[in-house]
């Protein structure tokens, strides 16, 4: 009876509240409102379906006990009930396929889109590059450690936040293209209904056209490691306006960048941006402390190997990764200031003293001999 | 844990003394108790990795176990519940019972039988190894997707590849064995149409076990090429194809889910008839449905891959071809239904075991329907309505139909009634914990938390909590079952040959406990 009592409530609440959330988001865009009626008529069927079987369960337990004198009949066998109960639920499944096809049909069509976003999944974040626009960034979880680990008040959007959001303009078909670099992830936002999964070497493809601006928060879907469960998704949804200055925006901050990689750097400037860039983008691995996991395959950066080494065999580790393992290319993930700031920090943090201090340039020179 | 007495009684000749006893044995009973002490131990070892996930998951944020840490932890609470816990338990069922039900001495092939279950405790050691060694145990879940179950996999993949390549032998040997002394060992009289469904159920699950374990095997090996030898089965940058990982799997998992549930269709079909006093509804039409389902798990693997990326056209047809499944599935539960219809009915704990699984199986199915609808399962897929779903046909669905089982059997097995009153509250406590935990589990996963995640936003924190309290209440209240069992097997109540006044069967035919040999001479069946 409890059972029935928790699917009356699930049915009851056709929009989810706060804390107890019953029910699937009816969502912000065509395809997510279409799923959300699929959803409740196949939910109210089987709702339905459990309840008359449950019903009909309870009458014969009550009626039928022995206790109470029932006296066991001899048949085992109606052709004629046989026959109703394949057949009815034969219809029934009949009519829930029709709409279902029709929906799925829909949502495969990512024909006339208008944006062109590529998704790609990394170990633990996603990369979102426009296509038409040549904007291209990293969006990393930037809830901060120690809520994780419950030294600090957690806030509001605990785990669903990231340092730099997709945006998108509303009312606009956006197509997005997922692929990932190294495993299998999942691009979810519920409130688009939009899940896909981004496999290493192909490319998914799936649409959407918000109908209203806000933020709207997912998370990866497919196991993909250590940290499957800190990358999130978020996307702000704006109106156009704000969307092209948005795009104009990260096209100048491209530019200075391109500048900035051309100056010479002091060694603490140079530290301080490689501890940001450290904890952002290494210290899901190497650790706050650059003690790695060596149990886990994470290795420590404290006079390892190729730090007590000389500087090229670093900045090329860092630049293009190490094939088959969890180290990653960085090339393409951050520019030559990120990278020599960061190559620097190893170095010089936590009682590394190699005291070498790598410019921009130099990166951009390994960067040229690679090509 | 060799704690029982089944067959110490002597008869022409007894069982050996001592260890030897174990290790040599190649009699049904000894091998059927074995198989179901050890997928009793595993199902507390595999337990205690739950437990493990629940009390990470009581609260939000990191407590317990880092994020590498829960990731073993699910993966080999995975593959401990299913190779350790379900199947062994079937197979253990299957020795004791099968030629029991059909008036067979013993097992067809008795020293395969002993190699197939003594092949057991050293996978799952193996597999148990891998926790000590470096970059730990497998943490990639229990359907180790590649490439992360591949290029990046830690080295102890190699040994897990191993050990499942031992359990798939061992299923095998267990299969090959059950179909030959179906085929071949029957009492005279004893037809198909005659034979008991968990015959039958088993008879068909051999079958998909034979199909399925080659399969598995097969995407093991090439993920140990793939690891070793440099191939690209499952590397793009080599030409392969990381998707093709998942149809292999699929194709060897989809008939493993129904290898979990078919057997646990026959238990149950079993024992409503006993409690209800009437016979089973529509036997001829449950043995059609159990055939049916089976044929259809081969072709449905991919609504396990709805968001992989297929054409439309093969979604359409994994959706509909899902759907098919609950026509027969349907007539299954319609029929127990009837065979209460008009019963005179008491409530014994196999009952109550079974009426729960009859209820709850169904609330399990119902979800699975929700998932099969593609663009529905672009929600679900991944989240904690699909934990919600497996885990309700698999625990109140198999679990509770080998609970019931074990305690229709008990005594048979044992010669002692097993004590009802604890019987009781263990089934009660079973039942309220069990949805306690599972059910706030749907709306969890509507809202939208996936799945495999070790920490989870603010918004999902109540009914975790809710969910973490029932689930380390049924963790608890399975110690009570241990009890029940050592209980049961020590002493009690003298059992009669037919201590289940409506039972049916060529088991209850035989002394309780069951003599160490049974059925020298076959019974005639009319
Ligand atoms: C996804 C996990 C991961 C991330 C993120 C990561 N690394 Fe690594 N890193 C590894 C692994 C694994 C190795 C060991 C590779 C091997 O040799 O097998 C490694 C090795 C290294 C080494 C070589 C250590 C030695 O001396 O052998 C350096 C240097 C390094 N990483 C720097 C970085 C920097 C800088 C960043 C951030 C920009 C970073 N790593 C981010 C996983 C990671
Ligand atoms: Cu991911």
């Amino acid at each position: 009876m409890r059972i029935l009592s928790f699917l009356a409530l699930a049915l009851y609440a056709s929009t989810g509240f706060a804390d107890w959330q019953l029910n699937m988001p009816q969502g912000v865009t065509s395809s997510s409102n279409e799923i959300y009626d699929l959803h409740q008529l196949i939910l109210w069927i089987c709702a339905v379906i459990g309840l008359l079987v449950t019903a009909g369960i309870g009458y014969c337990l009550i009626k039928f006990r022995k206790s109470k004198g029932a006296v066991p009949a001899k048949w085992d066998e109606n052709l004629f009930a046989e026959v109703t109960w394949t057949v009815i639920p034969t219809i029934i499944l009949v009519l829930m396929a029709i709409p279902a096809s029709k929906t799925l049909a829909n949502l495969y069509d990512t024909s006339n889109s208008e944006v062109d976003i590529l998704v790609t999944g990394y170990q633990w974040k996603w990369q979102y590059e426009y296509i038409d626009e040549e904007v291209g960034f990293f969006s990393n979880m930037s809830t901060p450690r120690d809520q994780i680990e419950g030294d600090a008040e957690k806030g509001e959007h605990y785990l669903l936040e990231v340092d730099e959001p997709m945006v998108v303009p509303v009312g606009k078909k956006i197509r997005l293209l997922l692929t990932a670099k190294d495993v299998i992830h999942s691009w979810w936002i519920p409130e688009f209904g939009v899940k896909k999964d981004a496999v290493p070497g192909f490319i998914n493809e799936s649409w959407m056209v918000i109908d209203e601006p806000g933020v709207y928060r997912g998370q990866c879907t497919e196991l993909c490691g250590k940290d499957h469960g800190f990358m999130p998704v978020v996307v702000h949804a704006v109106s156009e306006q704000e969307y092209d200055a948005w795009v104009a925006g990260k096209k100048e901050i491209a530019a200075q960048a391109a500048l900035a990689s051309m100056k010479t750097y002091s060694k603490d400037e140079l530290m301080a941006e490689g501890e940001a860039v450290y904890m952002r983008t290494c210290a899901a691995c190497h650790q706050a402390n650059g003690t790695g996991i060596p149990a886990a395959g994470f290795p420590s950066l404290i006079g390892s190997p190729l730090i007590e080494g000389d500087v090229a065999g670093h900045i090329d580790i860092v630049l293009n990764g190490k094939p088959a393992t969890a180290m990653q290319a960085f090339a393409a993930q951050l520019n030559d200031v990120e990278l020599a700031a960061v190559v620097t920090y190893e170095r010089n943090a936590w009682g590394n003293d190699k005291g070498d201090v790598v410019q921009p340039a130099d990166v951009a020179a390994m960067r040229a001999e690679k090509e | 844990m060799s704690s029982t007495a089944v067959g110490a009684e002597h008869h022409d000749h007894g069982p050996a003394k001592g260890l030897k006893r174990w290790l040599y044995t190649t009699n049904h009973k000894d091998i059927g108790t074995m198989y179901l002490v050890l997928s009793f131990v595993m199902f507390l070892y595999g337990g205690a990795f739950a437990m493990g996930i629940r009390l990470e998951l009581f609260e939000p944020g990191i407590q317990y176990f880092s994020p590498e840490k829960y990731n073993q932890m699910i993966t080999m609470h995975g593959l401990i519940m299913v190779f350790g816990a379900v199947m062994p338990a079937f197979v253990g069922l299957a020795n004791w019972m099968i030629p029991l039900q059909i008036g067979a001495p013993d097992m067809a092939l008795p020293r395969m039988n002993n190699w197939s279950f003594w092949i057991l405790p050293f996978a799952f050691s193996m597999l148990s190894m891998t926790t000590f060694m470096d970059g730990g145990a497998p943490n990639f879940g229990w359907t180790f997707y590649a490439p992360l179950s591949t290029t990046y996999a830690p080295p102890s993949t190699t040994f897990f590849i191993f050990a499942v390549h031992m359990m798939g032998i061992s299923s095998i040997m267990g299969a090959i064995n059950v179909i030959v002394t179906i085929f071949n060992m029957r009492a005279p009289g004893m037809t198909w149409m005659k034979m008991p469904l968990f015959v039958w159920t088993w008879l068909i699950t051999a079958f998909l076990l034979i199909a399925a374990m080659p399969v598995l095997a097969g995407a093991v090996t090439m993920m140990l090429f793939d690891i070793h030898l440099g191939t690209s089965f499952f590397d793009a940058a080599g030409g392969g194809d990381p998707v093709l990982f998942q149809h292999i799997f699929w194709f060897f998992g989809h008939p493993e889910v129904y290898i979990m549930i078919l057997p646990a269709f026959g238990v149950v079909s079993a024992i409503l008839p006993a409690f209800a006093r009437k016979p089973l509804f529509g036997y001829t039409s449950m043995v059609w449905a159990v055939a049916s389902i089976a044929l259809l798990s081969f072709i449905v693997w991919a609504h396990h891959m709805f968001l992989v990326g297929m054409p439309l056209v093969a979604e359409l047809f994994f959706m509909y071809a899902t759907m098919l499944i609950a026509i027969p599935t349907g007539i299954k539960v319609f029929n127990w239904m009837a065979t209460l219809y008009q019963g005179s009915i008491t409530f014994e704990t196999p009952m109550l075991f079974a009426l729960a699984f009859l209820v709850l199986f169904t609330c399990g199915g119902l979800s699975g329907l929700m998932l099969s609808i593609g663009p529905a399962d672009f929600q679900y897929h991944d989240t904690y309505f699909v934990v919600a779903h497996f885990h309700y046909v698999l625990v109140p669905g198999a679990v509770f139909a080998i609970m019931a089982g074990a305690y229709y059997w008990l005594p048979k097995w044992t010669g002692h009634m097993y004590d009802e009153r604890l019987g009781k509250i263990h089934f009660w406590l079973s039942f309220i914990s069990i949805n306690v935990t599972f059910f706030p589990q749907h709306f969890l996963g509507l809202a939208g938390m996936p799945r495999r995640i070790p920490d989870y936003a603010l918004m999902f924190s109540d009914f975790n909590m809710m969910s973490s309290i029932g689930g380390l209440t049924y963790g608890v209240s399975q110690l009570l079952f241990v009890y029940i069992i050592i209980k049961c097997v020590r002493g009690g109540e003298k059992a009669s040959e037919k201590p289940w006044d409506g039972a049916e069967g060529l088991e209850w035919t035989v002394p309780s406990p069951a003599p160490y040999h049974t059925f020298s001479t076959p019974p005639k069946v009319d």
